[in-house]
């Protein structure tokens, strides 16, 4: 489908010369330290690899550096708070320069808290950036994570990455969590008192559990001591290994691309980090670092000094914890009032099951989706191009549901202020959740279902009768007819490159299946009918040839696309006579391409 | 002599014993007030508090009785709009404009004043905040976060309650409706007589929630005053939503591979 190359056979031969390659002023400057480095380290040889690394563009490729450049800012001003902070939950008099609260009796971790935000330079504004990076930090890989999920980036060879992932989503809450209860204000003291009766509700053992942890009953003196040490060592260091682990995966098996022409699940089509990434990706840090600095002197979080010092004997209105643990904290608030005694015993079904169950069941079916889903597909080849998620409408509709779900613990969580900033009763919210977490769900199930499969119809539409193109033509007779326009090969490979599972039906016995394992194989069949049994078919090669020579008929045959897609029919030409805008799309994604 | 100075102090025992109270009249009500009081009631009030202020229990329209409100009461319920109530059969009477000028809500205290024995419109000095020592504005944080906050939340800003029922903001109250609404608890507040919290403890408390509203906001916009849950909402809009517009920006940006 190239346009031939014209050949001139007489021009003159001229010797072919390469410009003596001339180095810009940094390269000019960085010559000699990377030579000198180069000579005793050999770290040409050993960056090569990674600096050529190809990535490719999307910005939702983006979410997981926001991640990483949020916990480098965390580190970044962790450090600055740790040496104003005193974890100490000894009994102070403050006299420092916040008035309203001069000559109370405090927790010296309080007082240094006040004493950072009132009485450093720039105290104030970097424990609003932590703040605000924690936050961001977590509602990043969340967002991350969902990227990875929809487009099926989870798939072979990445399911260890995703579990990987998913232990930082974990580690991260609990990390966010634990610098939350620092500051020892009312609100952080709160938040443990829920956290202790969290611990409590453990069955059989809560109380020794509690007692573990505390050192003794509620609140003890050595919690915050001890969150401390969780807070700016086990933990940071158990993150910093996962995201080492994560990033030398996403190095090692390389990154995903979405599907289009010239991109195959042999190569990566983009960019290498060196330059433009290195470039990109710095460029994108201080912009992270950026926006962070901003919210941290704009926008007031967690204003301590109001909440005043911890006292089991107070509460505010309006107690939450971080958005990242709404979602526990709304399953608890919407829980019916569960409890049992059995002996000596007492079940606490009512913090218990939304408390522990919740989480458990969040990070539990996140950690096994990759495994369900391969265990129904019976996919056992790798994946590099990553699934638009319309064509993958189970998978899409299961996570629309989660997140509905996650929706509906989140508005529980904050079931007052829905209550006094919508008007309505705190009572009416709370039932309406009991019934909506779980119905909500799923007909957000069936209607994400119904919209994928709309817009694999779109996406039919377009294939077999083009583009509209906005051209109404009235034909002699009078009747109207909009113009279509055939769409790019380009476009027609992006629509059709993908593979489609099948559903199938049970299988008959066989002499070679046990019982055992035809039960297993038909219970597998029953979940790829549900998973597959509604998509749509994509069209076939020779309904899509129909459709050219249907549409305009001009002449020209399908023309073979050296894409092959896995199932033959990969894309068809549509005959349009437009091939030198095709061949212009299809020869600039593949200039840059590099197979690894 | 000595008789004539008996008698004197016999009728100066007498006037203390006999004359009636503070607590129980309305704000040295005039009759002439109280009678322009009782029409205003008769037409305004009577239909739900009934024409003696005796309260509608059982009819369609319900209103409680009002004998040993106090004067306390029609000023905080009237004067901040609360009443007269639009309709009734809602879960707690909502803020409105105040309908009645100062002179009229006053006229309407002397009448309820006069139904029963009820607590009185504060003096000013009860609640002018003006000489409140720092010491004592700390302490009545302390007493604001004891008694308050788990209702009105730490800024004041209000709260739910169950069943439709709310505490309602604080930041624009006046000072003295903060006090009056501490002795006579109106809709689900509970009362907080002189023994449970001292009359300088009312004014402490005052001068605390002033003070917190009048002080700049360190550290930024207060993001409603709301706690974690908007800084959550905002920190995914602001935070998320900006990055995500970068990054669209970033990878956009350059030679592009398509």
């Amino acid at each position: 489908m190239a346009r031939p190359a014209a050949t001139v056979s007489n021009a003159p031969i001229v010797q072919a010369e390469t410009p003596k390659k001339e180095l810009g002023p940094v390269f000019k400057r960085a010559a000699p330290p990377a030579e000198y480095l180069d000579e005793r380290l050999g770290i040409a040889k050993l960056s090569r690899p990674f600096i050529r690394k190809v990535f490719p563009d999307h910005w939702s490729f983006l979410l997981g550096e926001v991640a990483l450049y949020s916990f480098i800012v965390l580190l970044l001003t962790g450090v600055f708070l740790t040496i104003w902070y005193k974890p100490s939950m000894a009994e102070v008099e403050y006299e420092g320069s916040y008035q309203l609260l001069r000559g109370l009796t405090m927790s010296q971790s309080y007082e240094s808290a006040l004493h950072l935000s009132f009485d450093i330079r720039g105290g104030l504004l970097v424990r609003q950036i932590h703040h605000w990076a924690a936050a961001l930090f977590l509602a990043a890989m969340l967002a991350h994570s969902l990227r990875v999920f929809f487009t099926g980036a989870f798939r072979k060879p990445r399911e260890l990455n995703w579990l990987l992932g998913v232990a930082l989503i974990a580690t991260g809450l609990i990390e966010g969590f634990a610098g939350y209860s620092l500051p020892d204000d009312l609100l952080s003291g709160t938040g443990l008192r829920f956290v202790d009766g969290l611990i409590r509700s453990i069955p059989l053992i809560g109380t020794w559990a509690e007692f573990f942890v505390f050192g003794g009953e509620f609140p003890g003196d050595i919690i915050v001591a001890r969150l401390y040490m969780v807070h700016i060592l086990l933990l940071p260091a158990i993150i910093l290994g996962l995201i080492a682990a994560h990033l030398a995966l996403v190095v090692y098996l390389k990154h995903t691309q979405f599907p289009g022409p010239g991109r195959n699940e042999t190569n990566v089509v983009g960019y290498p980090i060196f330059p433009v990434y290195m470039a990109k990706a710095g460029g994108f840090f201080f912009i992270v670092f950026g926006v962070l600095v901003l919210m941290g002197g704009l926008m007031q979080i967690n204003p301590v000094w109001e909440f005043g010092p911890y006292n089991p004997a107070q509460v505010t209105a309006g107690s939450q914890p971080d958005w990242y643990m709404g979602f526990v904290e709304g399953a608890i608030r919407i829980m019916p009032n569960w409890e049992s005694h059995i002996g000596g015993t007492t079940w606490s079904w009512n913090v218990a099951i939304p408390g522990l169950g919740t989480m458990g069941l969040f990070f539990g079916l996140m950690a096994l989706y990759p495994f369900i889903e391969a265990w129904v597909t019976k996919d056992k080849t790798e994946h590099h191009i990553l699934d638009r998620p319309r064509n993958a409408p189970t998978r899409t509709a299961f996570g629309i549901a989660a997140m509905t779900c996650y929706a509906m613990l989140w508005i529980g969580g904050g079931n007052d202020l829905v209550a006094t900033q919508f008007h309505v009763s705190l009572n009416a919210v709370t039932y309406f959740l009991r019934v909506a977490v779980f119905v909500a769900p799923v007909l957000a199930f069936m209607l994400t279902k119904r919209i994928c499969i709309g817009l694999q119809r779109s996406d039919e539409e377009r294939l077999l009768h083009g583009a509209e193109s906005g051209i109404i033509e009235r034909d002699p007779s009078g009747s109207y007819a909009e113009r279509h326009r055939p769409i790019s090969q380009g476009e027609a490979y992006t629509l059709t490159q993908h593979r489609q599972n099948a559903a199938l039906m049970p299988a008959e016995s066989d002499e070679d299946l046990s019982d055992g394992q035809l039960r297993r194989e038909n219970l597998r069949r029953r979940a790829g009918r549900f998973y597959f049994i509604d998509d749509l078919r994509k069209p076939t090669r020779a309904e899509l040839e129909a459709a050219a020579h249907h549409g305009d008929g001009d002449g020209h045959d399908a023309i073979g696309d050296g894409h092959d897609g896995h199932n033959g029919n990969g894309h068809n030409g549509n005959g349009n006579g437009h091939h030198s805008i095709e061949a212009g799309a299809t020869t600039s994604g593949a200039i840059p391409s590099q197979t690894q | 002599m000595l008789l004539l100075l008996l008698a004197l102090f016999v009728m100066g025992a007498l006037s203390t014993l006999l004359a009636p109270s503070q607590q129980s009249s309305a704000d040295t009500g005039t009759s002439q007030q109280v009678t322009e009081g009782k029409a205003l009631f008769t037409v305004q009030c009577a239909s739900c508090h009934g024409l003696n202020g005796e309260g509608q229990t059982t009819a369609v329209i319900q209103g409680p009785p009002l004998a040993g409100v106090g004067a306390a009461s029609v000023d905080f319920q009237v004067g901040t709009g609360r009443m007269p109530m639009a309709q009734g059969g809602v879960e707690q009477a909502p803020v409105h404009p105040v309908r009645f000028t100062p002179e009229e809500i006053a006229a309407l205290a002397a009448y309820v004043a006069t139904l029963g024995p009820g607590p009185a419109i504060p003096n000013p000095e009860e609640y002018d905040t003006a000489g409140v020592s720092q010491e004592d504005i700390a302490r009545g944080g302390e007493l604001f976060r004891t008694n308050c906050s788990a209702c009105h939340n730490f800024e004041g800003a209000g709260g739910a309650l169950p069943g439709g029922k709310y505490a309602p903001s604080l930041l624009d109250t006046q000072n003295v409706h903060i006090y009056e609404a501490m002795v006579t608890g109106p809709q689900q507040m509970p009362v907080f007589n002189d023994d449970v919290l001292r009359p300088e403890d009312k004014k402490a408390i005052i001068a605390y929630l002033n003070d917190l509203h009048s002080r700049p906001n360190q550290g930024g916009l207060n993001l409603g005053g709301l706690g974690p849950v908007s800084e959550g909402l905002w920190g995914w809009i602001i935070g998320l939503g900006s990055l995500m517009f970068f990054a669209i920006w970033i990878a956009a940006k350059g030679v592009k591979a398509k």
